[in-house]
């Protein structure tokens, strides 16, 4: 597969400066968008196409600094990532004691209906959720020197990924949870539903 | 290079522009008229477009189509509940509907290239030479069905579209060709029947979209028609009359009630006076009165805007400025809600009618190499995706995503020998695929029979910087380039374009001096009814002297128009217009002291 980061001239790294990037970005968009290679041959206008493309693909993938990690990991492992893939994630064992929690929270609102106490203790687990699913994302990028770290040194980098992965497999699913949550006390927004990206 | 127009093809008004020593310019017809309503006719004499089909449109309902745009790359199920309220005859057909003229079946892109061919004509009048070549702008929530539908008028027009651009960014590339616009600006676009919100960052000459959202469905038809609901029952309830089922009234309601919208935009206060045939109507109608009616409308645009910042990851306090364009924002009320959630007044300094035209006349020009500091990155506004098993859906591109962009997915097949494999691409935001838009049926053909599972196909989405999808299938194994045959769900096959763009051809409305003869004598037509109207309703107040005047008049324009001078024609229809002069002002001095009489009697009313 590209290697986006290449793409860029950049090296495996996780901290990218954004200003250098996207000034790296609007410099290629001028190279190869289509606007600028109107009434040449077919075959010309085709391969800006496909270069354009890939430029908008990379950037994409590189500015926001957690698709970056998540782009990094598929990119170690050799497979294609996608974007708003919606399969389910399965729950990590560390969330076990919050999730018994939340199930009972639902069932009391089931029970009881929103208004009382039961809709509060909602609001608030879904909350403490969201603090928390924020909270993995600052952790995940903050080790992202640790990573360049590695790469400088060349040590093994194996176990950091792991981490990175388990990490990201924890937010994925606090962002299910608390989707449910909200889904229970009927203020989800219908357009955030295939975006469960993040 | 041949010359690149910009053309805004709108729901109410369509213009075209061009980029004339580093200005762009709209270019007016010979009347020096810069908007050409997007209305046409069909009429005894041939097909009319523009100003005289909107001045013959209540007389000719049943045959004059507007608002087309609403209806292209639309399939029943998506206009149904609107079609009662159109007086053309729309044919109840699932993927592509078309309206009946006569006994002709005509499709929206069909009739949205009779306005495309009008301004053709202008520019080509204009500049003196031939124009084939043309930048068309889209609302940016369009679909992909609705963009090839405008893309297929362009040609049957005759115009080979070499962009399809969002109508907010081209009017971002109006106010940043003059450095009118800087940092994260906020293009809030309320037009004649579509809405939309785009965030973009201009920075260092590059325009770039961060997000993007909208409704198709929703603008100043709407507010027309909800007064038009207003008024009826203001009739009903003062008059005892439903004009609900009478088209030609129905029109003549509209019409008012657009104009006095329009009004109520610069005056607090305005009568609305129709002399229908069977009795004259006045009513006074307050701004207050138009507010009440619009809020619900207005209400419906903001959830929209918040949803684009959120998806552009900004706050509202992080946009620098926020830009009104379409002829909807002239209205107090709207200005006031944008104002209250961006937080910061918001601005229209180039003409609201005209800015999307002229980004679209800076686009060709940059297609044209004319302008190279310049580059636009716009996005995709709905995700892309294909149905997979259980009809959910597994979404390939995601909304806002930079454009041009592509994706690649690998299909097999499930059955030993098979050699075709069907996919079912999607648009939309919904888990489900029932629920999004269906964009096409891809047919993969071709593949060599192999035992199920061993056929390793890739499939490649491409989304051009028209915001169009283009598939590519290949399978890997063998390499071989699989056939893909698409068949779009709410579009025109290529087949059938071809033979519109033949028909139009064999029944284009003749060269231009023909059209325009129709035109005026269409013209001379509704000045005639008019003021045999006038005669039935007012002549008792008319001097017998004045009278036999407008008789005079009225006859021998009747004479001309069944010749062919057009100068002529148009000579005497001024002549009626001015013979009726001093009739036309009895009536309205009439309508006034009638109106005012009424208030009296409602004001006894109320307080009795």
């Amino acid at each position: 597969m590209t290697d986006y980061f290449t793409v860029f001239g950049l090296p495996r790294k996780l901290v990218v400066d954004a200003p250098t990037l996207q000034r790296r970005f609007y410099e290629l968009s001028r190279e190869h968008h289509p606007d600028f290679h109107h009434g040449v041959e077919a075959a010309r206008q085709a391969e800006a196409l496909a270069a354009s493309a890939l430029v908008n693909r990379a950037y994409r993938a590189l500015r926001d600094p957690l698709a970056r990690v998540e782009y990094l990991i598929a990119l170690e492992e050799g497979r294609e990532v996608r974007e708003g893939a919606t399969d389910k994630p399965k729950a990590p064992r560390e969330l076990l004691e919050e999730m018994l929690e939340v199930q009972e929270a639902l069932a009391e609102a089931k029970a009881e209906g929103l208004d009382g106490d039961a809709g509060t203790r909602l609001r608030e687990e879904r909350a403490r959720l969201e603090a928390r699913y924020a909270g993995e994302a600052d952790a995940i990028v903050g080790r992202a020197g640790d990573w360049d770290r590695l790469v400088d040194e060349g040590g093994d980098r194996k176990p950091l990924l792991e981490w990175f992965k388990q990490r990201l497999a924890t937010r994925a699913y606090l962002r299910t949870v608390i989707d449910d949550l909200s889904d229970a006390l009927g203020e989800r927004e219908e357009s955030h539903v295939s975006h469960r990206r993040h | 290079m041949s010359r690149i127009v910009g053309i805004d093809l709108g729901t109410t008004n369509s213009l075209v522009a061009y980029v004339e020593g580093g200005i762009p310019r709209v270019i007016p017809d010979a009347e020096g008229r810069t908007l050409l309503p997007s209305i046409v006719a069909w009429t005894p004499g041939g097909v009319v477009v523009g100003e005289a089909a909107r001045r013959q449109l209540a007389r000719n309902a049943a045959r004059t189509v507007y608002s087309v745009k609403r209806l292209m790359g639309r399939g029943y199920e998506d206009v149904k509940d609107e079609l009662a309220r159109l007086p053309f005859a729309v044919t109840p057909q699932a993927e592509v509907v078309s309206i009946r003229i006569g006994d002709r079946e005509v499709t929206p892109p069909e009739v949205s290239a009779h306005v495309l061919r009008a301004l053709k004509q202008r520019a080509e009048a204009h500049f003196g030479e031939p124009v084939e070549q043309a930048v068309i702008t889209v609302p940016a929530y369009f679909n992909d069905a609705q963009r090839q539908a405008t893309k297929d008028a362009g040609r049957i027009a005759g115009l080979e579209v070499l962009r399809i651009v969002n109508e907010p960014t081209a009017a971002s590339l109006a106010y940043g060709l003059q450095k009118m616009a800087q940092g994260v600006i906020a293009v809030y676009d309320l037009g004649g029947g579509t809405f939309d919100i785009s965030i973009l960052r201009v920075k260092d000459g590059v325009f770039e979209v961060l997000a993007t959202n909208g409704n198709t469905h929703l603008g100043g038809d709407d507010f027309d028609r909800a007064m038009v609901d207003w008024l009826l029952a203001d009739i009903q309830a003062r008059h005892g009359i439903d004009l609900s089922g009478d088209p030609e009234a129905m029109q003549e309601l509209r019409l008012g009630a657009e104009a006095a919208k329009c009004r109520l935009s610069f005056d607090q206060r305005t009568v609305l006076t129709i002399p229908f045939e069977r009795f004259a109507y006045h009513r006074d109608i307050t701004r207050g009165d138009l507010e009440a009616m619009a809020e619900p409308l207005v209400a419906a645009t903001l959830g929209p805007c918040r949803q684009a910042l959120t998806d552009a990851a900004l706050g509202a306090d992080q946009v620098d400025e926020v830009v009104l364009v379409g002829g909807s924002t002239r209205m107090p009320l709207v200005q006031r809600r944008v104002g209250e959630l961006f937080g910061r007044p918001a601005h229209s300094r180039l003409n609201p009618d005209e800015v999307v035209a002229l980004g679209a006349a800076v686009q060709a020009q940059i297609l044209a190499g004319g302008i190279t500091d310049m580059l636009l990155l716009d996005v995709t506004p709905l995700s892309l995706g294909i149905e997979t098993l259980g009809g959910i859906v597994s979404v390939l591109i995601p909304r806002n995503t930079t454009i041009p962009t592509l994706a690649k997915e690998y299909f097999t097949t499930s059955v030993d020998g098979q050699t075709a494999v069907d996919l079912h691409v999607l648009q939309g935001e919904r888990e489900l695929a029932k629920d999004n838009r269906s964009l096409a049926r891809f047919d993969l053909a071709g593949v060599d029979p192999m035992p199920a599972g061993m056929p390793k196909i890739e499939v490649t989405f491409l989304i051009d910087a028209n915001g169009i999808l283009q598939a590519q299938a290949r399978e890997l194994r063998t390499g071989k380039a699989a056939s893909i045959e698409v068949k779009p769900t709410y579009g025109l096959t290529e087949t059938q374009v071809e033979q519109m763009v033949e028909d139009s051809y064999t029944y284009a409305e003749a060269d231009v001096n023909a059209r325009l003869l129709i035109e005026t004598q269409t013209e001379a037509d509704t000045v005639i009814n008019h003021v045999e109207r006038a005669l039935r309703q007012a002549g008792g107040i008319a001097p017998a002297e004045e009278r036999a005047r407008i008789e005079a008049a009225m006859a021998l324009l009747r004479t001309t128009r069944a010749g062919t001078d057009r100068d002529q024609i148009r000579e005497r229809t001024i002549e009626l217009n001015q013979a009726t002069a001093p009739l036309a002002d009895r009536l309205m001095e009439a309508a006034i002291k009638d109106a005012v009489t009424s208030k009296r009697a409602d004001r006894l009313l109320e307080n009795s």
